[in-house]
């Protein structure tokens, strides 16, 4: 491994991981990022509702508004350079009781003490002439109109590929066993190494505590992951629902949304699942019938929609609503935790605080006065796809319309896709309707050699 | 200005076959659109018997039988082009396609759909527990085996036992890989006899009766947990599954464009001369319904380019009138055509095809306006295609719409 001194390490390449590697790079610091899994957004970044999030219910003056709120402003600042896409849906908190109708005037005051100022009520009548396809039982609506779609995978992927492209090094099958800080520097044990670093940043989301008590000797937080359950709705089902349709929510959770993605489906979920495990995301078939009766409820064109795809997610939630983000400053230690599901749209604003804290503790960098800007992988239906485009070869996988150069460019670009999931990330490829049955043969020859765990062994006799 | 006369999507035995016959009566400039590297469809990575009884009159394994489908068709005439995606099927028979050079448009007379079908994945399952890698249907594990000489398990169970769940047995045996059991959730294999001795004959377990309820393991499978008809739970070790049959038809192109969608074949509503909504489309072979074999597909689509060849000419009868055929009963899984045009033309498919989804031992019936116009006794299973004739139906039905059901005998 790399022996010369760092200024930063990042332990985790999640989202969070990806936006605080970017923000410290573009201010000059020195940065390593460790990622214990083959492929980066491998733990809670992996499952999510792609949703950017103007902060509209996040609770009042916490710091998981102002990040979010931060988020959003620096995403719409960068978005056109770095070439993400931002598809702006809207969202209505929909109303399906007299209760939740009553709430709906609480929601947005709260939205525009939040500063979501362009949050206002919408009729039956009116949310039924905007979208025509919800159930009759719709009373009433608060319409949120920056509520926005996104790639889940494609921006912190680029976050990360803009770290790295100035000067970040990755470090992936790369897991933070132990370490010590000895006043001045931290030495931090990997299983590939050890590396010298003045500052660590702990950004490993459902592994938070565990970093914490490995290096730090203690944790002021324990990670209480909360599964979130999909379903996946075939592409045709898009067109029922122009907005997000978010339910009126508990203290807990958001509730189950109804909402488009950029790829072009309709998915409904998450559920909100405690759990002790960490790595443990199941479905249960049980569960996903229940979301789908959900889906069909609020939208009953739904019922003759096949489902395209189920997944689940992990919430790194914390015993506390609010972020755990801290900074130790006697160890040269910020532990950044409990981003419990709003860490897509705050990333980026987590970062800039992290950076802030991180400043706090006396440390200065130049700002970097011309960076690198990479563009992002273009996976929305609505952009330029690399099957628009002349040159793109073979398309591999027929559903999602994935080249065999998108394909290339992924196994042997800067963040090499080593597993099939990382590969789907970066692709999309057997993310749609037939799940593989068409191009998995195609993507085993392909991938040869590639992945960490190959998709497919040569026949002993051929 | 058109750029050909039809354009046939998908290049298994039932496009090729309609594509064959559109040249053997006149039509000139007829292409396949095929998005894979070779054109054959599904039979290219059966490597085994039995294919070709019907169509060359010899048993032939898939590879063979899809290749004697490939060169009848050129050498009639037929322009096959592969590695050509159709992105977009737009009204009038104007298609987007993206070739190897790049996107470019495509004008047709007319379109026809043989797109085939697929089996159903595990999501659409809803099947519990982890995404671990090793979950795969019986089609890309036949591609794995067949075409890119990969294996990736040993020792699979074999979920669902369709004729394609046979398949799967003897794509194992080829690459050396040992199922450990086959599971069926009813209490008999759903393939006829003698496929119902074939796993003991191959060492493979058979558990009916037994639902498939999780499947175990960390990044890979490692195992499954069934339930059997009594509610015993029991843990089967294994390092794979195969997802088999329960076919869909892959009737994308239809879904996300114009053209309307049965939802209880999935594939798209056609008339009996196989015209979809949008009369400048046709579709024939398994995305019409789940599903056939090869052969029927096959002869299907000769037919099937036959009528387009007679539209083309002008001589197929305008879409209506028409009434609307429909099945009302859980017993019964779908009817195809979904509309039949009253029509002195008595063309086009003979029968009407149902399925049954479980076994069936009363009668069938046709009702108008809940007045029954017809019935036959029906006893099925759900492997079997039951055959209505067409006109017999058309004609009772005095130009109302029909509901088909199964009524109990009664005595």
């Amino acid at each position: 491994m790399d022996q010369s001194l760092f200024d930063v390490v990042v332990v985790g390449a999640g989202v969070v991981g990806c936006a605080v590697a970017r923000r410290f790079t573009l201010e000059g610091a020195r940065i390593a990022v460790l990622e214990k899994s083959t492929d980066i957004l491998d733990g809670a970044s992996k499952a999510n509702s792609a949703i950017l999030h103007t902060g509209f219910d996040a609770p009042e003056g916490s710091l998981e508004l102002a990040c979010i709120r931060d988020g959003y402003a620096e995403y719409q600042t960068i978005r056109d350079s770095l070439g993400l896409v931002q598809d702006n849906a809207g969202a209505y908190v929909v109303a399906w009781t007299q209760d939740e109708l009553r709430n709906l005037e609480s929601i947005k005051a709260k939205a525009h003490l939040n500063g979501v100022t362009d949050v206002e009520l919408v009729d039956a009548e009116t949310l039924r002439a905007r979208e025509p396809n919800l159930s009759r039982n719709a009373l009433g609506a608060v319409h949120v109109p920056g509520e926005s779609l996104i790639d889940p995978w494609s921006a912190p992927h680029v976050y990360l590929r803009q770290a790295m492209e100035n000067g970040a090094k990755v470090f992936t099958s790369c897991e933070v066993t132990d370490g010590g800080f000895d006043g001045a520097e931290w030495r931090v044990v990997t299983t590939n190494g050890t590396l010298r670093t003045r500052h660590v940043i702990n950004c490993a989301g459902l592994y938070g505590d565990t970093v914490n008590r490995a290096l730090l000797g203690e944790t002021h937080f324990e990670v209480k992951p909360r599964k979130g359950q999909f379903v996946v709705f075939d592409k045709a089902a898009s067109g029922l629902v122009s907005a997000i349709i978010l339910p009126v929510p508990s203290e807990t959770t958001k509730g189950i949304v109804v909402f488009r993605t950029v790829f072009g489906n309709l998915a409904v979920g998450p559920t909100a699942e405690e759990q002790d495990s960490r790595t443990d995301a199941s479905t249960d078939e049980e569960t996903l019938k229940a979301l789908i009766a959900d889906g069909i409820n609020k939208v009953p064109a739904l019922k003759d929609m096949p489902v395209t795809a189920t997944y689940a997610g992990l919430r790194p939630a914390s015993e506390q609503k609010e972020y755990r983000i801290s900074a130790t400053s006697e160890q040269n230690w910020i532990t950044v935790g409990g981003i419990r599901s709003t860490g897509l749209s705050g990333a980026l604003g987590i970062a800039r605080h992290v950076y802030g804290l991180y400043e706090n503790m006396g440390a200065s960098h130049d700002k970097l006065p011309d960076p690198v800007i990479p563009k992002a992988n273009m996976l929305s239906e609505a952009g330029l796809r690399d099957w628009k485009q002349d040159g793109a070869g073979e398309v591999v996988c027929h559903c999602e319309l994935v080249t065999r150069r998108e394909i290339e460019a992924a196994l042997h670009g800067p963040l090499p896709a080593r597993s099939l999931a990382g590969l789907k990330r970066q692709t999309r490829a057997t993310m749609g309707r037939c799940q593989g049955f068409y191009c998995s043969a195609r993507l085993a020859e392909l991938t040869d050699g590639c992945f960490v765990s190959a998709m497919a062994e040569k026949l002993p006799h051929e | 200005m058109s750029d050909v006369d039809v354009a046939i999507i998908g290049g298994g035995p039932a496009g090729l076959a309609a594509a064959s016959a559109l040249k053997s009566a006149g039509v000139e400039r007829v292409v396949v659109l095929e998005r894979e590297a070779e054109a054959g469809g599904i039979p290219r990575h059966c490597g085994h018997p039995p294919f070709g009884l019907r169509e060359f009159n010899r048993l032939l394994t898939g590879p063979s039988y899809a290749a004697r489908l490939v060169s009848s068709a050129q050498t009639a005439g037929v322009d096959i082009r592969t590695l050509t995606t159709v992105v977009e099927a737009r009204a009038g028979g104007n298609l987007l396609l993206v070739t190897p050079t790049g996107v470019t448009e495509l004008k047709a007379k007319r379109v026809i759909l043989a797109t085939g079908v697929r089996e159903t994945p595990r999501s659409a399952r809803l099947v519990s527990g982890p995404r671990v890698a090793g979950v795969v249907n019986t089609g890309a594990l036949q591609s794995m085996v067949y075409l890119t000489k990969r294996r990736p398990f040993q020792r699979p169970v074999i979920v669902g036992s369709e004729l394609v769940a046979f398949s799967a047995i003897l794509t194992c045996r080829h690459a050396g890989i040992r199922p450990v059991a086959m599971i069926e959730g009813n209490e008999r294999v759903t393939a006829r006899w003698p496929c119902a001795l074939f796993p003991r004959l191959a060492g493979v377990a058979l558990h009916t009766g037994s639902r498939l309820v999780e499947i175990l393991g960390d990044t890979k499978v490692e195992g499954v947990v069934l339930e059997d008809a009594k509610g015993q739970i029991s843990r089967i070790e294994c390092d794979g599954v195969i997802l088999s049959g329960q076919f869909t038809p892959e009737a994308a192109l239809a879904r996300s464009g114009h053209l309307l969608v049965d939802p209880a074949t999935g594939g798209p509503q056609v008339d009996q001369w196989g015209r979809m909504s949008d009369p400048t489309y046709f579709a024939t072979g398994n995305v019409l319904r789940p599903v056939e074999t090869a052969g029927w597909s096959w002869s299907e689509g000769g037919r099937t380019g036959q009528w387009v060849a007679r539209d083309l000419a002008g001589l197929l009868p305008e879409s209506e009138p028409s009434v609307r055929v429909s099945v009302n009963d859980h017993r019964l899984r779908y009817a195809v055509p979904q509309n039949i045009v009253l029509s002195q033309d008595v063309g086009g498919m003979r029968d009407i095809q149902l399925r049954v989804a479980q076994h069936v031992d009363g009668e069938l019936i046709a009702e108008c306006d809940g007045e029954q116009i017809w019935g036959r006794k029906l006893r099925a299973g759900p492997e079997q295609r039951v055959l209505v004739q067409t006109h017999e139906i058309a004609s009772a039905c005095a130009g109302r719409d029909v509901a088909l059901r199964i009524s109990e005998p009664t005595d």
